[in-house]
C-alpha cells in the first residue's frame, strides 16, 4: 500500500521473512551436515565389520602343526566382501615377518597388532584408497610360538556409492525440510503482521468527524503505537473544539461592538448639524459596516474551513434552504430597490449535506449579486434537478467579470478588476468554492449574455 | 644404428612371442583394413570363428588377428608388458577375477553392459558373454541295465555298487594341467562335501585324466569311457547331438555355470577397438551368433532363473581365493591325495 508523503524504509514483513529463510537455510544444512556424517560413519563401520569378519575368519583358519604353519583361506572370507559391492580386495599373510602369500606391498600397520579383534586402518594402495583389516595370532610350531600377521583390504567404492546414496537423500531431506519450513515462515510473517494491517485498516476506514479513540484490542506491542495515536487524537480533537469555541468567541466579541459602535454613530448623525461632522459619520458608518461584514465574511470562511474538515451531514431539503435564504435578503434588497424572480421546485430537492455549509454558499451568492446589482435590478435565482445534480444560479445585471477568469476571483482575498468603488472582502466566492469542493460539487462563475454575471453551483444529489 | 635397433627389436618381439605359448593364430581380414584388433583367447577358432566374421562384417575396416592359448597362457600373458592385446577372452573365471582385482583390465561402461545382470560383470572390466553348465556326460552302453544317475549321491552309488564296469572308465579334468579343471573342481569343493567322497570313489577306479573337455567327449563317444565328469556342457552338446548312446546331464543337486568372460588389459595398444568387439559381443547380433553359430549358450537370467539347479560361478572376489598359491597347493594335495591315491 503507497502512502501519499510517507516513504517506507524498509519492510518488517520483509525482514522476517528474510531472517527466517536465513535460519531455515543454515538448519537445512545443519540437518544435510548431520545426516551424512551419521550415515558414512555408520557405513564405515558396518563395512569394517564385514572386513574385520573376513580377517578373523582366515585367521581362524590358521593352524600349528610339525610342519609349519597351515594356511587355508575359506573361500566366504572373500565372498563375503563381494556382498556388498564390487570392491577389489587385497590380503597379505606374514609369518615371522616373511611374507607367505598374498600381496608382499600390502602396508601393514604401524601400530602394535595385538588382541583377538582387528585393527583398522586407510591407505594408498594400487592407486586407490584401500580400508584395511589386521590381526594377529600366535601359532605354535613344533611348540614354538610363531607370529602370523593377517591383513584384508577393501577399496571403498562401494562404501563411497552408498554413502553418496545417502548424503544425496540427506540433500533431498535437507530441501524438503527448507521448503516446508520456508513456506510456514512466509504464514508466520503475515500472521505477526497481521495485526498492524488491522489496526491501520480500522483508522483508514473513519469518518472524516470520528475522533474517539482506537479501543480494538492490540498486541502488547503494538500498544505504545495505539496509545500514542489515541493521544494525539485527543489532542486533535482538543484543538479543534477549541478552534470552534474561539470562532464563536471572536464573532461575539467583534460583532457586538461594532454594532454598538454602528448605533452609537447613527445617533450622533441624528444630533448633528454640521454637515461637514455628518459627512463624516456617514463615512464612519460605511466603515463600521464594511468592517462588520468583513469580520462575518472572515468567521463565515473560519467556518467554512473548520466545517469542511468536520462536516456534520444531515437530509436537507435544498429548495427550502434557497427559499429561506431568498427570503432573508428580502430586506437588503428592497433597500435598494431590486428584486428577486425565484424560480424553484414546489417538491423538496433533497441531498445529504452540511446545512450551514450550504446556507452560507447561498448567501454569499446572494450577497454578491445584491451588492453588485444596480438600483431597482432583477436577480434570478433558478434551482434546477438534472441528470442527478442540483445546480443552483444567480444571475444579475451587475457589472459583469471584465474579462477575469473565474479562477481568479474565487482565490482568497481576490476581486475583480472592476469593483474597487464596492465595499468586499474577497472572501465570498472562496467560501462558495470551498462548499462546492467540500460536497464534490462544482462552482462555476460566467458572464451574462446582455451584461452582468451568471454563478452557478453545482451539487451531486447522491 | 638403425639396424642395431631394428634388431633389437625383432629380438625383443620374437621374446615377446616367446613368452606366449600359442595353440593356434589367425589373421582374419581381406588385407585391406586400416587397423587391426588383436584378440586373446582360450576359446577355439573354430567355434569363434562366425562372429570374427560377422563383426568384420559390420566393421569393414577392422582386421582380427585372433590368437587362442590356454587359460594360464593367457593369465601369464596380460601382465607382460611386452604382449599387448585389445581384449582377453577366457572361460578360467577365477583367472580373469584375480588380473581384473590387480588392476590389470581397463573401465568400459556402455548400454550394452549395463544391460548385463549384476552376476554377470565386475566393476565394469569384466564381462560374461556366455554361459555354459558343466555336466556329466556318460555312453549308455556302458550304463546298460543301470538307472543313470541324476546327482552326485546317485553317482557315488552306481560307482560303488559297479566297480568292474567302471574301472579305467571315468575321465575327468586334471585340475594340475587345466584351469577350467581347477576351476571346476574347486567350485564343487566349494559347493558340497559330496565332492570328496565322489572323488575317493573315483580315486579308487583308476581314472583318466584329461586336459581339455574334446577328447574326453570323444572317449566317450568312442566307448573307450563309460563317464566323463565335469565337460563344458556347450561343447558335449554339439560334439554328441545326434549320437544316441551318448548321455548328457545335468546334475540335480547342483550344476556350476561357467561364465566366459572377457576384459580389455590395461596394457592394450588399441581398446577402443577391444571395446568395439566387445560392444559386438554383447550385442543382441552378438548374442544370438553365439548362441547359435558357435554353440555358447547367451547370457540369459530367465533360463538360470527357471532351472534351479544351475548355479553360475559368480564374478565375486571368493575366486581369488583358490587363485592364492598356498590354497592351491593344499587344494591340489588334497585332490591328488583323494584322487589318485597317493
Amino acid at each position: 500500500m503507497k502512502i501519499p508523503g510517507l516513504s517506507p524504509s524498509g519492510s518488517i514483513r520483509q525482514r522476517l521473512i528474510l531472517q527466517l529463510l536465513v535460519l531455515v537455510a543454515v538448519l537445512s544444512w545443519m540437518l544435510y551436515i548431520s545426516v551424512r556424517t551419521v550415515a558414512s560413519s555408520a557405513v564405515e563401520t558396518t563395512q569394517d565389520a564385514i572386513l574385520g569378519s573376513a580377517t578373523i575368519a582366515i585367521a581362524e583358519e590358521l593352524r600349528g602343526g610339525d610342519d609349519g604353519v597351515g594356511i587355508d583361506i575359506p573361500y566366504t572370507a572373500f565372498s563375503m566382501l563381494g556382498a556388498t559391492g564390487e570392491d577389489r580386495v587385497f590380503y597379505r599373510i606374514v609369518i615371522d615377518g616373511v611374507t607367505v602369500t598374498g600381496y608382499d606391498d600390502l602396508p601393514l600397520s604401524d601400530d602394535p597388532l595385538g588382541g583377538l579383534t582387528p585393527i583398522f586402518y586407510t591407505r594408498a594402495y594400487q592407486s586407490e584408497t584401500v580400508r584395511i583389516a589386521a590381526v594377529e595370532r600366535s601359532v605354535l610350531v613344533s611348540n614354538r610360538p610363531v607370529r602370523v600377521v593377517v591383513a584384508v583390504a577393501q577399496t571403498r567404492s562401494a562404501q563411497d556409492a552408498i554413502v553418496a546414496r545417502m548424503a544425496n537423500r540427506a540433500a533431498a531431506l535437507g530441501i524438503g525440510f527448507f521448503a516446508v519450513a520456508a513456506l510456514l515462515s512466509l504464514l508466520t510473517a503475515r500472521s505477526v503482521i497481521q495485526p498492524v494491517r488491522n489496526v491501520a485498516e480500522a483508522v483508514r476506514r473513519r469518518g472524516p468527524q470520528d475522533l474517539r479513540p482506537v479501543d480494538r484490542p492490540v498486541p502488547s506491542e503494538l500498544a505504545p503505537l495505539v496509545t500514542a495515536l489515541n493521544q494525539f487524537i485527543a489532542r486533535l480533537s482538543g484543538a479543534l473544539f477549541r478552534t470552534e469555541t474561539f470562532i464563536a468567541e471572536a464573532a461575539h466579541h467583534i460583532r457586538t461592538p461594532l454594532a454598538t459602535l454602528r448605533a452609537q454613530a447613527e445617533i450622533a448623525l441624528r444630533q448633528s448639524h454640521n454637515e461637514a461632522a455628518r459627512a463624516a459619520i456617514r463615512g464612519m458608518i460605511r466603515s463600521v459596516d464594511d468592517s462588520a461584514r468583513s469580520v462575518g465574511q472572515l468567521l463565515d470562511h473560519a467556518a467554512v474551513v473548520y466545517r469542511t474538515d468536520q462536516r456534520a451531514d444531515e437530509e436537507i431539503d435544498l429548495a427550502a434552504l434557497t427559499r429561506d435564504v431568498v427570503a432573508a435578503f428580502g430586506p437588503a434588497a428592497e433597500l435598494r430597490e431590486i428584486s428577486f424572480d425565484l424560480s424553484v421546485p414546489d417538491q423538496p430537492v433533497t441531498m445529504t449535506a452540511d446545512r450551514l455549509l450550504l446556507e452560507s454558499a447561498i448567501r454569499n451568492l446572494l450577497d454578491n449579486a445584491v451588492k453588485y446589482s444596480a438600483l431597482e435590478g432583477l436577480i434570478s435565482v433558478s434551482l434546477l434537478v438534472e441528470g442527478g445534480e442540483a445546480r443552483l444560479s444567480v444571475r444579475d445585471r451587475g457589472r459583469g467579470l471584465s474579462g477575469v477568469r473565474s479562477a481568479a476571483l474565487t482565490g482568497r482575498f481576490r476581486r475583480g478588476t472592476n469593483v474597487a468603488d464596492v465595499i468586499g472582502s474577497g472572501l465570498g466566492l472562496t467560501i462558495v468554492r470551498e462548499v462546492a469542493t467540500a460536497h464534490g460539487g462544482e462552482f462555476r462563475l460566467t458572464e451574462r449574455e446582455g451584461g452582468g454575471a451568471c454563478a452557478d453551483l453545482s451539487l451531486p444529489l447522491a | 644404428m638403425r639396424r642395431l635397433v631394428l634388431a633389437l627389436g625383432l629380438i625383443l618381439s620374437a621374446a615377446g612371442a616367446l613368452a606366449l605359448d600359442i595353440e593356434e593364430e589367425r589373421l582374419f581380414g581381406s588385407g585391406n583394413e586400416t587397423s587391426v584388433v588383436k584378440i586373446l583367447s582360450t576359446t577355439d577358432i573354430d567355434i569363434f570363428a562366425p562372429l570374427v566374421i560377422a563383426f568384420q562384417a559390420a566393421n569393414p575396416g577392422i582386421a582380427v588377428r585372433y590368437t587362442v592359448a590356454s587359460t594360464t597362457e593367457v593369465y601369464k600373458a596380460v601382465p607382460d608388458s611386452a604382449l599387448t592385446f585389445d581384449l582377453v577372452i577366457s572361460s578360467a573365471m577365477d583367472l580373469q577375477m584375480k588380473l581384473a582385482n590387480d588392476g590389470y583390465a581397463r573401465e568400459h561402461r556402455s548400454l550394452e553392459t549395463e544391460g548385463l545382470p549384476a552376476w554377470a560383470r565386475w566393476r565394469d572390466q569384466l564381462f560374461a558373454f556366455a554361459q555354459e553348465p558343466v555336466v556329466l556326460i556318460l555312453s549308455r552302453p556302458a550304463f546298460e541295465g543301470l538307472r543313470l544317475p541324476q546327482t552326485r549321491a546317485d553317482l557315488i552309488d552306481l560307482l560303488r555298487a559297479n566297480p568292474e564296469r567302471f574301472e579305467g572308465r571315468i575321465g575327468t579334468y586334471d585340475p594340475n594341467r587345466s584351469g577350467a579343471g581347477y576351476l571346476f573342481a574347486t567350485q564343487d569343493a566349494r559347493q558340497s562335501d559330496t565332492f570328496w567322497r565322489l572323488s575317493e570313489v573315483i580315486g579308487g577306479l583308476s581314472p583318466r585324466l584329461y586336459d581339455g573337455s574334446g577328447a574326453m567327449i570323444a572317449d566317450v563317444q568312442s566307448g573307450r569311457l563309460a563317464l566323463a565328469y565335469n565337460v563344458l556342457g556347450s561343447y558335449a552338446a554339439a560334439q554328441l547331438s545326434g549320437d544316441p548312446d551318448a548321455a548328457l546331464i545335468e546334475l540335480e543337486d547342483f550344476t556350476n555355470v561357467l561364465l566366459r568372460t572377457a576384459l580389455i588389459p590395461r596394457g592394450a595398444e588399441r581398446p577402443e577397438l577391444g571395446a568395439a568387439f566387445l560392444e559386438f559381443l554383447l550385442s543382441d547380433t552378438g548374442q544370438t551368433l553365439i548362441d547359435q553359430k558357435a554353440g555358447l549358450p547367451r547370457i540369459d537370467a530367465a533360463t538360470l532363473a527357471s532351472a534351479g539347479h544351475r548355479r553360475p560361478i559368480r564374478l565375486d572376489p571368493g575366486l581369488l581365493v583358490f587363485v592364492d598359491p598356498l590354497k592351491r597347493q593344499k587344494f591340489l594335495s588334497e585332490w591328488t591325495a583323494a584322487f589318485l591315491r597317493r
